[in-house]
């Protein structure tokens, strides 16, 4: 049995290479997503054929969770995917966390009976055990907090700006020296009188690391954050893993961190930023000055001459930021884009890696709008083809559109890819106010000879843009 | 014997997760990441184990906690990613 057992954790796993492999390509996405929980399901039933289990307790505990991640699943809005899916991997950190903890109360009565059961550990000694509970336990934790605070402030039920106090990078430092303290004094005494309060500060310290962590992290850096936190929640998986020596954990676990791990990377580039400014910065909290004094001013224009504009226009590139997903105003853009290209235009989304509040955000509202997969363009393909596009539409985004990136050295977001709109030959940005955006810089792009401003609500504005053009 | 077993899984691995995600388009960012977070409700398996203990007070409801999270983490993460997924689709020929 335990041979067919294992067999089938082999079997899942190569599920779930084979799911994330095909998440790769629009046309195979959702096959592979359904692939992938064909290997979570083989993996939860071979689990289940293990000897010696009750199942009341599994099937109390499963059923109440499917009904409530299937009735999360179905009721969220497409703009609350962020909150959603920092929900769902707290909840998954938490899980490897209470596992890990769980064998450790196994364990505790009697370590010398609990490793002679040989399946209980790789290594049959109980400072092994003890170092991949602690590990479980650190990971866990603060993927659960931060993914927390990450949900609060996402969510909008906390500020989502950078919460910043002083002394608060030399407080997260001790609380992290006093958790590796803690942490390797339980490994080294888990047998002894003091363990279990040591085991207990570990939980603690973790869980307030998570939630102080990621409370100075404003919300434009959002995407990296969740990423990250993404990563930890496959790490927590792949120690429990370790804990009960199991392989499946730590493959998909490990799959997961890795992956986690190269989307982190990837928004960090496209912020121009190392891991550790956006970890420890504060950025948006401290606002950088130095930058040169802009000549010129913001110019305003009505909704009937940016009409003219559009009806004569060839080829339109719309660039939403988080502003379009405040004012879900995704339909409406879907519904200006369908005129403009039965006008003539054509037309394309370019959407900036990091705009929005998790990676790929703005694809996601686009898509639901029923924006065709193709009309949603890359940064770099865009840029490519930016000057010969008649207008840009900028749609509730601001720093990914700055051009101080490319020509202002002493600009804080010098250096970081942007969509290069100041070289289209007209620029309409859609805005509530003169205010700055995120990072507090002001942004040279609305001062430009090209760019004119239409103050208001982005959604009223693209859906007076549309009545112009029905009458 | 077993931990290096483990060590060389979990390395490789770890490669693997690298090759099969550093060429996803940005378009499917968010998918990816809410599947692969599904992904990590693996440790459900773990929980499974530990909320089927046929003894064991505490350890027990930990595993039943672990369980139901755990759950919720995949049928909710694999839920939300294929309702995201089914969105994407390539432009209708009208």
């Amino acid at each position: 049995m335990q041979f067919a057992i294992n067999i089938s954790y082999i079997v899942a796993a190569i599920l779930f290479v084979f799911g994330i492999k095909m998440l790769g390509s629009a046309t195979t996405a959702v096959k592979g997503n359904r692939i992938s929980s064909l290997g979570m399901l083989l993996a939860v039933v071979a689990t289940l054929a293990r000897s010696g289990l009750g199942y009341e307790w599994i099937a109390g505990g499963i059923l109440s969770g499917a009904v409530i991640g299937f009735i999360a699943a179905k009721r969220v809005q497409m703009t609350g995917m962020p909150e959603l899916v920092a929900l769902f991997n707290g909840f998954g950190g938490l899980a490897s966390l209470l596992v890990g903890w769980a064998e450790y109360e196994k364990a505790r009565p009697d370590w010398t009976a609990y490793l002679q059961l040989d399946e209980n550990s790789a290594v049959p000694a109980p400072w092994f055990s003890a170092i991949v509970i602690v590990l479980a336990i650190v990971i866990g934790g603060i993927t659960f907090t931060g993914s927390i605070i990450a949900y609060l402030k996402l969510s909008g039920k906390i500020g989502g700006t950078a919460t910043v106090f002083p002394g608060q990078k030399m407080l997260n430092l001790l609380l992290m020296v006093g958790l590796v303290a803690v942490g390797a004094l339980f490994t080294i005494t888990v047998e002894g009188v003091n363990a279990q309060f040591l085991f207990l500060s570990t939980v603690a310290l973790s869980l307030l690391i998570g939630m102080l962590g990621v409370m100075p992290i404003g919300g434009g850096d959002m995407p990296v954050v969740i990423a990250l936190l993404n990563s930890f929640s496959g790490l927590a998986a792949a120690a429990a893993g370790f804990v009960i020596s199991n392989t499946v954990l730590v493959v998909a676990g490990c799959l997961v961190g890795a992956s986690g791990l190269i989307l982190t990377v990837i928004m960090c580039k496209a912020m121009n930023r190392t891991l550790g400014n956006v970890l420890f910065g504060g950025f948006g909290a401290t606002s950088g000055g130095g930058s040169k004094q802009v000549e010129g001013e913001m110019k305003g224009i009505s909704v009937e001459d940016a009409y003219y504009v559009l009806e004569a226009a060839q080829s339109v590139v719309f660039v939403p930021g988080y502003g379009m997903a405040v004012a879900q105003a995704q339909h409406a853009v879907k519904e200006l884009a369908e005129i403009l290209e039965r006008n003539g235009a054509e037309v394309r989304h370019a959407v900036h890696p990091v705009a929005g509040r998790m990676p790929g955000h703005m694809n996601v509202l686009l898509a639901e709008a029923d924006v065709a997969y193709e009309q949603l363009c890359e940064m770099d393909d865009v840029n490519a083809i930016i000057s010969t596009v008649d207008v840009a539409i900028v749609i509730g985004a601001n720093d990914v559109v700055n051009p101080s990136a490319v020509d202002d050295e002493s600009s804080p977001i010098y250096g970081m890819p942007i969509i290069n709109v100041h070289q289209a030959k007209t620029v309409f940005a859609l805005k509530r106010g003169q205010g700055a955006g995120f990072s507090g810089l002001v942004n040279t792009l609305f001062f430009r000879d090209n760019c004119r401003m239409i103050y208001g609500d982005a959604k009223a504005t693209v859906s007076s843009l549309v009545s112009q053009f029905d009458d | 014997m077993e931990l290096i077993l483990l060590l060389f899984t979990f390395t490789l691995a770890a490669f693997l997760g690298f090759e099969l995600v550093s060429k996803v388009p940005s378009q499917l960012h968010t998918p990816l990441m809410s599947g692969s977070n599904a992904i990590s409700g693996i440790t459900i398996v773990g929980a499974l184990i530990a909320a089927g203990q046929m003894e064991g007070n505490l350890s027990k409801w930990l595993g039943f906690a672990a369980l139901v999270l755990a759950t919720i983490n995949v049928v909710g993460g694999y839920m939300v990613t294929d309702r995201m997924l089914s969105m994407f689709k390539a432009k209708k020929n009208d």
